[in-house]
């Protein structure tokens, strides 16, 4: 039997927000992860968007947490590594008869004390987001809305050194349990006793365009919110392709990340409202993502009926976001309940190098470094240019799964979807993590690539 | 910066073809830049017979196609005539012809008088049609499956549905039969097959694979790995007769929906394909599958001789 001061259970975003959190402090801490990597349930499906905390009540625990979060990833990426990127937001209307309803959001957005909001005319919007459709008349503009590169990566980087346990049916013992299980966490909580609340899986499906669009819009647009969504909305990623997306539809299936045909009807018809110009033909791949939902807000509080277990659930959007202040709220929990926290001096591993990409470099210094470690010259990934070297410094942060590759370099993410890539990521993988290749998968057990090798 | 007279980019049929008449046609100053570790192209892959037939009059295999233009570059001794360049990723093309590359130590730019252009195409995905439902392991394009069977002695899968009835999709229907799996279809959503009809007769017919015509993938299911595919009916206007679907239960789909010519880097440096093997930028050369989707690698080669023409010619104007 292991002891800990603190078990994590779940490595989503939220989890491992936490981790890193409490490795400032002398304490024995593990995070449980069911799948074969970190940040592979929902967190995985993210759109990447650091929201600035519009379209919440100002009274919601979400709203507040967003905000804080908001302002702390902006800290976090720097400290990891990771791109970020200050894009702001657009909230537009078509109709005078909904200013009332947008003056209300900035009112409660101020409430939560969002900075820089203002409320932008046709005029504004014709010179700085030239493919809007010319019947909107206004927007609140939001400029503190972020967006990161590496979607789903952040979290991945919270924690430093990770040691892998792979014992089977091991006995984990600690004085406090904090459930942080995602779609899961009602399960979690009910096998101590804890039955109020429901965990309602609400399916997002998302469309990815290409690379070509990148300038099709300068901000984040979103409609109107509805009342089970903030709306589809166009997005800017920081790889450039936009995103449209994504739906909200609640389901029972807690694994069903399947997309539709009338998904896909929606999301075009709801963005097509709002810039005209995108049409079916731009999509190049497209997922799902299921949120976690209880009620309207996040639940995160210590269960006072089993002293030591504190619930993290209901962690829906804008999670992602609120992470790293979801964290510092769980540390306060901890220590109100009795969690001595005693500062370590010097082993808290705050820094995180960037990744090297030969291509976001200047020619000079990519040539340098080719000629130093010929590895950057073996271009494995020829859509996005990724070499072996970074695929390889990849499985050393901890991919172990071909998906785990592509969400840390992008290989398999390009035009081509793997078709020229693929069979020379599984060697290396195979190769890196001694494993037959057999054993390669997509995602974890039950996902592999192939059935058999012939070739000794 | 290193200058060349003539730079050919892609080391298959098409650029391997391009070079040779470049050089016959006069040129003696020519680098060939591959970014595979053999050249040869995409036929290093096929190893079925029925290459050849009009260039060599010969029924060949893609490799001994590719190496009958082998042989003949190797073949020509004066120094640096025909340069070839292997593991060579060309990333970069301007509209002054600066190319640059990419070896295993070294990141390269040269400039260039002319430059031809052969890169042939990459497969059209699922995503591209596209089909709805999970995003399971299992999903492969054709060419995708037919490199890890051929090349690298693997088993995708051992129940597969084709989506398209190809040529690629037609040849991997009996490569998979002939390794042991199973064919349990080739759906194919037009009315007939734009593929040959003797691959229709010696790939499926002969074993007995059903090739569904007018019908279409609705929907593919499976949370780890491919587990099946809902298939159903459409009419002439490819409108679904939805009380025809029905399951097929497989590990495996193989995607066979045509390609596309790579031409990121003809768009990098501002041109546009024009006319057989011309761009807007006089000069600059597109051949090959580049060029245009050909259905033989007689046709490419035919075709691009004439590329490798048209650039001695030009660097004979200049
Ligand atoms: C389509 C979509 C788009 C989104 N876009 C954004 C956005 O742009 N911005 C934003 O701020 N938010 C966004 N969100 C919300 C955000 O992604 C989530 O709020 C966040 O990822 C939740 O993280 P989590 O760690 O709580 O849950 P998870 O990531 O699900 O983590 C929980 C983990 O627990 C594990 N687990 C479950 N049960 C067990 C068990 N019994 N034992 C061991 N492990 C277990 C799971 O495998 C999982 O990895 C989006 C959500 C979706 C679905
Ligand atoms: C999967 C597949 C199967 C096919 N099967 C058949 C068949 O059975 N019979 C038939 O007649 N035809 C077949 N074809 C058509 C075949 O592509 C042509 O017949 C012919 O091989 C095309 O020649 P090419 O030289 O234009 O292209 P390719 O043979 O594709 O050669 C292009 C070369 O350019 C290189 N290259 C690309 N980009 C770069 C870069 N940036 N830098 C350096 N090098 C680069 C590639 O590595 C490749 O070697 C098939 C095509 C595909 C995609």
């Amino acid at each position: 039997m292991s002891k800990y001061d603190v078990l994590i259970i779940g490595g989503g975003v939220t989890g491992t927000s936490i981790a890193r959190e409490l490795s400032r402090y002398k304490l024995e801490i593990a995070i449980l992860e069911k799948e074969e990597e970190l940040a592979f349930g929902v967190s995985k499906s993210n759109s990447g968007i650091i929201h600035p905390g519009t379209q919440n009540p100002p009274s919601s625990l979400k709203g507040k947490l967003c905000v804080q979060g908001n302002l702390l990833t902006r800290k976090i990426a720097k400290e990891l590594g990771v791109d970020f990127k200050e894009v702001g937001e657009l909230i537009v209307i078509f109709k005078e008869e909904d200013m009332p309803r947008l003056l209300e959001i900035k009112k409660e957005a101020e409430a939560l004390g969002i900075p820089k909001l203002k409320i932008v005319d046709k005029k504004w919007l014709a010179k700085h987001e030239p493919n809007l459709n010319k019947d909107i008349i206004a927007a609140l503009y939001a400029p503190s809305a972020g967006i990161k590169k590496e979607f789903g990566n952040l979290p991945r980087f919270h924690i430093g050194a990770v040691s892998d346990n792979k014992d089977p049916n091991q006995i984990f013992e600690s004085r406090f349990v904090i459930n942080a299980a995602g779609l899961y966490a009602d399960e979690i909580s009910a096998m101590v006793g804890i039955n109020d609340f429901k965990i309602t899986p609400r399916k997002g499906e998302e469309y990815l365009l290409d690379k070509k669009l990148a300038k099709l819009t300068n901000h984040l647009i979103f409609p109107l919110p509805s009342p089970t969504s903030n709306g589809i909305l166009v997005i800017k990623t920081s790889d450039g392709n936009p995103m449209i997306g994504p739906t909200a539809e609640d389901q029972i299936d807690k694994q069903d990340k399947s997309t539709t045909e009338a998904g896909m009807k929606k999301v075009l018809e709801n963005v097509q409202r709002i810039v005209p110009k995108i049409s079916k033909d731009n999509i190049i791949a497209y997922f799902a993502g299921l949120r976690p939902v209880s009620g309207k807000d996040f639940i995160i509080r210590h269960e006072d009926k089993v002293p030591g277990f504190i619930s993290v659930a209901g962690i829906q959007s804008p999670g992602l976001t609120a992470a790293p202040a979801i964290a510092l709220l769980v540390v306060k929990l901890l220590k109100q309940n009795g969690l001595a926290l005693k500062k370590k001096i010097l082993f808290f591993h705050k820094h995180r190098k960037p990744t090297v990409h030969l291509f976001a470099m200047p020619v000079e210094k990519a040539k340098a470094l080719t000629k130093k470690d010929p590895a950057y010259g073996d271009i494995v990934c020829r859509c996005e240019m990724v070499s072996a070297k970074e695929i390889r410094d990849a499985i050393k942060r901890g991919a172990k799964t071909l998906d785990g590759i592509k969400f840390r370099t992008r290989c398999q993410s390009g035009r081509c979807h793997g078709g020229f890539c693929t069979t020379r990521a599984m060697k290396i993988l195979a190769e890196e993590l001694a494993m037959p290749l057999t054993e390669v998968t997509k995602r974890g057990k039950g996902s592999e690539i192939i059935k058999e090798s012939r070739k000794q | 910066m290193i200058k060349r007279e003539l730079i050919v980019v892609g080391g298959g049929p098409a650029g391997m073809a391009a070079a040779l008449s470049a050089y016959e046609n006069g040129v003696k100053d020519i680098l060939l830049l591959e970014r595979d570790q053999f050249l040869g192209g995409i036929l290093n892959q096929c190893i079925h017979t029925g290459f050849g037939l009009q260039h060599f009059k010969e029924d060949l295999t893609g490799p001994e196609f590719a190496d009958r233009l082998i042989i003949k570059i190797k073949a020509i001794k004066a120094d640096k005539a025909i340069e070839v360049s292997l593991q060579s990723f060309v990333v970069k093309l301007t509209d002054r012809k600066v190319v640059t590359y990419l070896k295993p130590g070294k990141f390269e730019e040269v400039q260039a008088k002319a430059i031809i252009m052969a890169t042939g195409c990459r497969e059209r995905t699922r995503e591209m049609i596209p089909i709805p439902g999970d995003r399971p392991a299992g999903i492969f394009s054709a060419g995708l499956a037919q490199k890890m069977i051929n090349i690298e002695g693997w088993l995708p899968g051992k129940e597969v549905v084709i989506i398209g009835s190809g040529d690629i999709g037609l040849i991997m229907a009996r490569r998979f039969t002939l390794e042991g799996a199973k064919v349990k279809a080739v759906v194919e959503i037009q009315k007939e097959s734009r593929g040959l009809v003797r691959n229709i007769v010696q790939c499926v017919q002969d074993f007995d694979i059903p090739l569904y015509f007018r019908h279409k993938i609705k929907r593919i299911i499976g949370h780890d790995r491919v587990e099946k595919v809902e298939v159903v009916a459409v009419d002439e206007n490819l409108n679904e007769k939805p009380e025809t679907a029905f399951d097929i239960t497989c590990d495996t789909v193989l995607v066979s929906v045509g390609l596309i010519p790579e031409n990121e880097l003809i768009e990098m440096a501002g041109a546009e394909i024009e006319d057989l093997n011309t761009t807007s930028i006089p000069g600059i050369f597109s051949c090959g599958n580049s060029y245009k989707v050909y259905d033989l690698a007689d046709s490419v080669t035919r075709d691009s001789e004439k590329a490798g023409k048209q650039a001695a010619e030009y660097l004979k104007r200049i």
